[in-house]
């Protein structure tokens, strides 16, 4: 099965509360909070689309969209 | 569908508080429906009161929010008159187990076909912080300043004895095994639970001093192992995660519809 390859984060500024769930268990770090608490891709080539922040996210705030 | 077709997308952002555990559960029933390709109208979900029970007002599928600890005698009767219907009743410690601990043990027992959730904070997190039966001992609630006395229900090995025929657990740290085991649950005939450890760190974690959700959750990888592993030999004090029980027994309703039809031949 070819990888994944991502198009993008979908983030929800209004659903997300800043819990950082996803940040914290994000396995290669891509994720931030922003001086506002809510979740930015901060260094969105990292991603290797897990969608363990997707699965996580009790306010179901974060999408991935893959190719 | 997307999971997001699933929703009432107008009620969000939902009222949990940030890091809830229960909006993880949320997270990953909707996936387990949606993978089971299931549409909205072929289930039923009935929840009692509590903040997990405000799980059913944000799932657009047939919904009754009823009162607490009874969410089983309703969804009992939805499914007697409809057994057609997947009925799915999400509930919290208190609700399940403290209140609701005799429907409880009488659907299990019956092995009725319902999936019943218990999202265990091991806390009374919407009226506060009380302790719960699932609690245990050495913790602190509004109720139990000086730390608690009460031993608390095991709730795998209470389902077992009372005769449920599905019985699993796990945690929110272990989304993908929420997905798995409420899929098979509801695919299961006969009265199906599924334990899932679900932080609290408004109430529990603050009185408790377990830090952030974050760190409640952490620790649910840390307190738990696979069921039968080695470190659960090592260390007994481990919480074991998995399928514990998966069993046939004749079921409620197709007992009920066997003894209607003997009714009807008049013997
Ligand atoms: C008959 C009745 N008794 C008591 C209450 C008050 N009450 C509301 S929710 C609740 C307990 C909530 O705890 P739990 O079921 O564990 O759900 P959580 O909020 O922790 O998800 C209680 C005692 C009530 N609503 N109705
Ligand atoms: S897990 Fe969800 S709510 Fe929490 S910070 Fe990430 S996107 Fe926001
Ligand atoms: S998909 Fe995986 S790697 Fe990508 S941001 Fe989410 S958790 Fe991190
Ligand atoms: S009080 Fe506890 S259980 Fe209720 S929404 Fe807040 S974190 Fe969740
Ligand atoms: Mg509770």
């Amino acid at each position: 099965m070819a990888k994944p390859k991502l198009k993008q984060h979908h983030i929800d500024q209004d659903w997300c509360k800043g819990c950082g769930i996803c940040v914290e268990f994000c396995p290669k770090k891509v994720l931030e909070l922003n001086d506002s608490d809510k979740v930015v891709a901060a260094r969105p080539k990292d991603c290797i689309c897990c969608k363990l922040c997707e699965l996580r996210c009790p306010d179901l705030a974060i999408e991935i969209e893959t190719e | 569908m997307a999971i997001k077709d699933y929703l009432r997308e107008r009620f969000f952002p939902h009222i949990w508080c940030p890091g809830c555990g229960h909006g993880t559960v949320l997270n990953g029933l909707l996936r387990a429906v949606e993978q089971l390709g299931m549409s909205r109208n072929e289930i039923v979900m009935v929840s009692g009161i509590g903040c997990s029970a405000r799980i059913s007002g944000y799932i657009d599928f047939h919904t009754l929010h009823t009162i607490h600890g009874r969410a089983l005698a309703f969804a009992t009767g939805v499914k007697m008159s409809r057994p057609e219907l997947n009925l799915i009743v999400p509930m919290g410690d208190g609700d399940a187990l403290a209140i609701g601990g005799n429907h409880f043990i009488h659907a299990a027992r019956r092995n009725i076909d319902i999936t019943a959730i218990v999202m265990n904070n091991r806390i009374y997190g919407m009226t506060g912080g009380q302790f719960s039966p699932l609690s245990g001992p050495d913790i602190t609630a509004t109720t139990a300043p000086f730390s608690s006395i009460d031993p608390s229900f095991d709730v795998v090995e209470l389902s077992k004895a009372a005769g449920a025929t599905f019985v699993a657990r796990t945690t929110t740290y272990h989304v993908k095994q929420i997905t798995d085991y409420i899929k098979q649950a509801i695919l299961h005939e006969g009265f199906a639970v599924v334990e899932i450890l679900s932080q609290c760190p408004t109430h529990f974690g603050r009185k408790n001093k377990e830090g952030s959700a974050v760190d409640m959750m952490k620790r649910y990888k840390e307190v738990t192992t696979p069921i039968g592993s080695k470190a659960k030999q090592e260390n007994p004090d481990l919480i074991e995660r998995g399928i514990f029980v998966q069993k046939e027994r004749p079921e409620y309703c197709k007992e009920y519809e066997k003894m209607v039809e003997r009714a009807m031949k008049g013997r």
